[in-house]
């Protein structure tokens, strides 16, 4: 039997080329633990996303990832602007990211469809000038 | 194809992990949007991108792209390079434009990223 292993980022809001640091340790350490490849696949892309979205929406956030035998846990939370209509944010090729972010590689609204698609479960809980957490599961199988 | 085949069909030159020239590919993907290529990518396939920040070299990572190919003469400052250097990735850089680079590549045998 394994132990759970908790894994704790903090993600800066003002760092775009330090983006994505988190979600490549979570990688690495996927790796170490032979987790399969799909698996570690699927984590890094939904968990990068996230860590993605949090930077260039949200001024940065924080990111909680727990490691147990069946699955793989991540709670990304920011303190942003919120999300004032999941469904349309859901929607792919919809995005409100200005022209600057979309010269940097982002803003083709793919993002959160992306981490729906390589997710088990997902779920997010956003309030209008308060924040986003998503609440994210991938089972090992 | 290996990616020396990539090297000499687009005159590309070598910036970094010459020691992993030999690594079989098979697909590739063209792309300016990261979020493009994390949603349509298989694994193991090249990537093409004329945008140049270390997201590109961080996207590559999260699917296990073995080499990046910078085309429109675009070329990645050292810190990229020191990246891709750390997690075993073949950067290119070509002169040439995407449809080109992509078209030659097509006509050698490199099929698309996107199971299609
Ligand atoms: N953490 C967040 N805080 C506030 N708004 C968000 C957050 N995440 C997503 N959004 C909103 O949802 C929209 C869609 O997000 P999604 O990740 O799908 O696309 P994107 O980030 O705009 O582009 P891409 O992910 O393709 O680079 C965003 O444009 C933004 O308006
Ligand atoms: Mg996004």
């Amino acid at each position: 039997m394994m132990d759970s292993i908790k894994l704790h980022y903090d993600v800066p809001g003002d760092d775009f080329t330090r983006a994505g640091a988190a979600s490549g340790d979570v990688k690495r350490n996927l790796k170490t633990l032979g987790i399969s490849p799909s698996v570690i696949r699927n984590v890094s892309i939904a968990m990068y996303e996230g860590e993605i979205n949090m930077v260039i929406h949200a001024g940065g956030g924080v990111i909680d990832v727990e490691i147990t035998e069946n699955e793989i846990i991540m709670t990304l939370a920011d303190k942003g602007p919120g999300i004032e209509n999941i469904e349309l944010a859901m929607r792919e090729g919809y995005s409100t990211a200005p022209d600057n972010i979309r010269s940097l590689g982002f803003g083709a609204g793919m993002g959160l469809p992306n981490i729906k698609k390589y997710t088990d479960e997902f779920s997010i809980d956003t309030k209008v000038g308060e924040g986003t957490t998503l609440n994210l599961k991938v089972y090992i199988q | 194809m290996k990616i020396k085949d990539i090297v000499e069909i687009l005159g590309a030159e070598v910036i970094c992990c010459e020691d992993l020239l030999d690594t079989d590919v098979e697909r590739a993907f063209g792309s300016d949007m990261m979020s493009e290529v994390l949603a349509f990518v298989n694994e193991q396939s090249v990537l093409l991108t004329g945008l140049v920040n270390p997201q590109v070299i961080r996207t590559a990572e999260m699917i296990d792209m073995p080499c990046i190919i910078f085309v429109r003469g675009k070329r990645p400052d050292l810190k990229m390079i020191e990246m891709a250097e750390d997690r075993d990735m073949v950067i290119l850089c070509s002169e040439l434009s995407m449809f080109t680079a992509c078209g030659k590549l097509y006509a050698e045998g490199l099929r698309g990223g996107m199971s299609e």
